[in-house]
């Protein structure tokens, strides 16, 4: 996970790693973005010049997908990145509450970070384990059956 | 290809083979041969049949029974018991395991499994486990018995409608598809499951892959395609894992790939993930999404079947759809087509979600009512509290109230209450539900997932929200519910797409059952159902109060006050209305008003 600047070799070492992978082509675009997005955090500047490099596809294009879907970042996040799940069943099993709680122990709201970089709090769609609402994903862990009370305990966790 | 009647699985794992499974395998097999069994009845080796604590153990299925402590002498009463007369040899029987699963319990009495009956039975990891549960042989059937045109006539007779949500029936898709003259032909799955608290798809695609693989060739053999994809969302990064190791073990097979069964048809798959956006799950914008392009919606026609995916005739089911095809073919359009209601055949799988005492999946015949799926399967309301409303179809759905509960349940029915099938969740809500508050959050959800293509869509959802939250935070005003109504009405008529022209339908129909919740909103600036906060107070009752301060302690703004052992009070105008004082009062003394 990376913050600003990151180092540009590095970029360009990621691009070249999932292109290799996918191949360059345009119907790979998606696979490529993800991975280059799971690589550095996000998608920086550098690495949508160097995909549209070699996949001879326009900057342009690449930032309208970028910026299209959800889990693609064109903006760095911090070193943790929370999703809440904004979902029905977990909304009407208490949510919200959470949700406030979350935001409130923050001091922030979706899609901001904090200003020392530790945290992103964003929403995501449905995760599918309504089961176990409210639900939120720390980086990769989940967390179900989450109350208000329980966040101080849960964010101390990471460091 | 042969037909058993049983398979019957032998535990070999070391625990098992010291105790003699080898020697009861062999008397096993010497009696089958003995009572002329030995052409019906397969036997396999196989592990981790159960803990190997009372072995030697074996499994008969399609029974699923469960035999163990076995020894060599035991064998003649057994196979004569079982196989011959056909009826459990109870003495041999051990308790069956009660699986502890939140999401999938043993299913009630009136629940039917079809698609599920392989989940959490079997390991998803490994193809023999599903081989071993008749997987892949209607595959070799349809290669080896059918024509495509007898698959697709399987599938029509079958009645199965497509499980996306839309109900068009499977086999007329496959029909179009395979009339379309161009090549190459694409077989698609839309895996893009993302109806908030609908998880049917993904559970499937985690415990039972290959009934949707092989669902997929089957397709893809009755409309000539040797290419399909399946899109899968990236919220579920275990169903994308699973696929991939279960395309694999297919293709080490020969089940995918060059020359499959040896019959000369090819057909390789790939796993596509998403990237979040929730319209991909409609078929146009996912095929954009595996074009490389913005998930964007186009109108149709032509339909996927002319011109889908990199404008090739396409077609594109979803992995319910898929996984109903083996058993489709293996037991017959005609079993399949006795379940269900007149139009609406065979069983479909629901996710019951929010305040219900059972959530989790369940699978049931069409035509069951709402009230035996939420008070008989789903065990009733949480906490006896009184039954609200149900949300179905996802977020372009609709909130059925109470006097809908005796509706038989099926895409007629659905549609005609207002509402939609759509992909199978059920939202149930309790009377501590606001309805306007739940229209708010779908219009929230709609809005954000809007993809910005047609205007009536991105801009009408929006003013529709602000509306709604302009109602919630107590400042609507008198002619709002007349301005959803003209809004909602535009927005159905003027989108292109599903999401477009659905996303009115929470608005429209909690107007049209609880538009006295929206009256008291903005005439009494009350919210009947306590929910929306800028309607509320948390207010502390004296007299059960104790003083004990653990509210004071725990409130994040200081908006309580009050001396030890005293009566607590709190500052309406600090208070935040987070509800945590209401959490951690152990004397329920604070209460809303």
């Amino acid at each position: 996970m990376a913050g600003n600047g990151k180092d540009g070799n590095v970029v360009v070492a990621a691009v070249k790693v999932a292109v290799d992978r996918y191949g360059a082509s345009q119907d790979e675009l998606i696979p490529i973005l993800n991975e280059v997005n799971r690589e550095i955090g996000y998608l920086p500047g550098e690495a949508l010049d160097e995909i549209s490099r070699l996949l001879r596809v326009p900057k342009s294009h690449l930032f309208s997908v970028a910026s299209f879907y959800r889990m693609l970042s064109t903006k760095p996040h911090g070193k943790h990145v929370i999703q809440f799940c904004e979902s029905a069943p977990c909304h009407v099993s208490g949510g919200r509450e959470v949700w406030l709680a979350l935001k409130e122990h923050l001091n922030i709201d979706d899609d901001q970070t904090t200003p020392d970089g530790k945290w992103t709090l964003l929403t995501t769609s449905c995760l599918g384990v309504c089961g176990v609402g409210p639900v939120m994903v720390i980086d990769d862990d989940i967390y179900g059956n989450v109350e208000p009370s329980q966040i101080p305990t849960i964010l101390e966790k990471y460091h | 290809m042969k037909y058993y009647r049983s398979h019957v699985l032998v535990c070999v794992d070391p625990e098992c083979l010291k105790k003699g499974a080898h020697e009861v395998m062999d008397a096993f097999q010497d009696e089958l041969v003995a009572q002329g069994l030995i052409d019906e009845v397969q036997v396999l080796e196989t592990s981790r049949i159960g803990g190997c604590d009372h072995g030697p153990e074996l499994m008969v299925y399609p029974e699923g029974v469960h035999y163990s402590n076995l020894t060599p002498d035991d064998m003649p009463y057994l196979v004569e018991e079982h196989f011959l007369k056909g009826r459990p040899a109870q003495k041999f029987i051990t308790e069956e395991k009660v699986f502890t699963d939140e999401e999938l319990s043993a299913p009630t009495a009136k629940e039917i499994r079809v698609v599920l009956r392989n989940c959490g039975k079997i390991d998803p990891e490994n193809i023999e486990d599903y081989i071993a549960e008749d997987g892949y042989q209607a595959l070799g059937k349809v290669l080896t018995e059918n024509t495509p045109e007898q698959v697709i006539d399987t599938v029509l007779n079958s009645g199965l409608k497509g499980r996306g949500g839309a109900g068009f029936p499977a086999g007329k898709k496959w029909q179009f598809c395979r009339a379309s003259k161009e090549t190459p032909k694409y077989v698609i799955c839309n895996a893009d499951e993302g109806d908030p608290g609908a998880f049917m798809n993904r559970r499937v695609l985690e415990g039972d892959p290959h009934s949707v693989i092989e669902g997929m060739i089957i397709a893809a053999y009755a409309i000539g395609s040797s290419q399909g994809y399946i899109y899968c969302r990236a919220e579920y990064p275990i169903a994308v894992k699973t696929l991939r190791i279960a395309i694999n073990q297919a293709r080490s097979m020969g089940l995918l790939g060059k020359n499959i069964l040896g019959t000369g048809f090819d057909f390789d798959l790939e796993v596509r993930m998403g990237a979040g956006a929730f319209v991909c799950g409609e078929e146009t914008a996912l095929m954009a999404s595996i074009e490389g392009n913005r998930g964007e919606p186009r109108p149709r026609p032509p339909f996927p079947a002319v011109k889908g995916l990199f404008a090739k005739p396409s077609n594109i089911n979803n992995v319910e759809t898929y996984a109903n095809i083996p058993q489709i073919i293996l037991r017959g359009a005609e079993w399949y087509s006795s379940m269900g209601t007149e139009k609406s055949k065979g069983t479909k799988t629901f996710a019951l979600a929010g305040d219900v005492k059972h959530t989790g999946l369940i699978e049931i015949p069409f035509g069951l009512t709402l009230r035996e799926i939420v008070f008989d399967v789903g065990g009733g309301i949480k906490d006896d509290k009184k039954f609200k409303a149900v949300q179905t179809g996802g977020p372009m759905g609709g909130c059925l109230p109470e006097s809908y509960l005796d509706l038989p349940v099926d895409y007629e029915a659905i549609t005609k209450a207002g509402s939609i099938m759509g992909s199978g969740g059920l939202v149930i809500m309790d009377e501590d539900t606001c309805m306007v508050d739940i229209a708010r959050f779908f219009m929230d959800f709609t809005q954000d997932e809007s993809c910005g293509k047609c205007t009536p869509c991105r801009v009408g959802t929006r003013r529709i929200l602000e509306i709604l939250e302009r109602i919630c935070a107590g400042k609507g005003q008198p002619e709002d519910i007349e301005t959803l109504e003209y809004l909602s009405a535009q927005i159905r008529d003027d989108s292109l797409c599903g999401l477009g022209q659905g996303s009115p339908n929470p608005v429209v129909t909690t107007l049209k059952h609880f538009r006295d919740e929206y009256e008291a909103h903005i005439f009494e600036k009350r919210c009947p159902a306590k929910v929306c906060k800028a309607l509320i107070r948390y207010e502390i009752v004296d007299g059960v109060c104790t003083g004990c301060t653990v509210c004071a302690r725990n409130c994040p703004v200081g908006a309580i006050s009050g001396e030890r052992r005293q009566t607590h009070m709190i500052d309406p105008d600090v208070c935040v209305r987070c509800g945590i004082c209401k959490q951690v009062c152990n004397f329920n003394a604070i209460v809303i008003n």
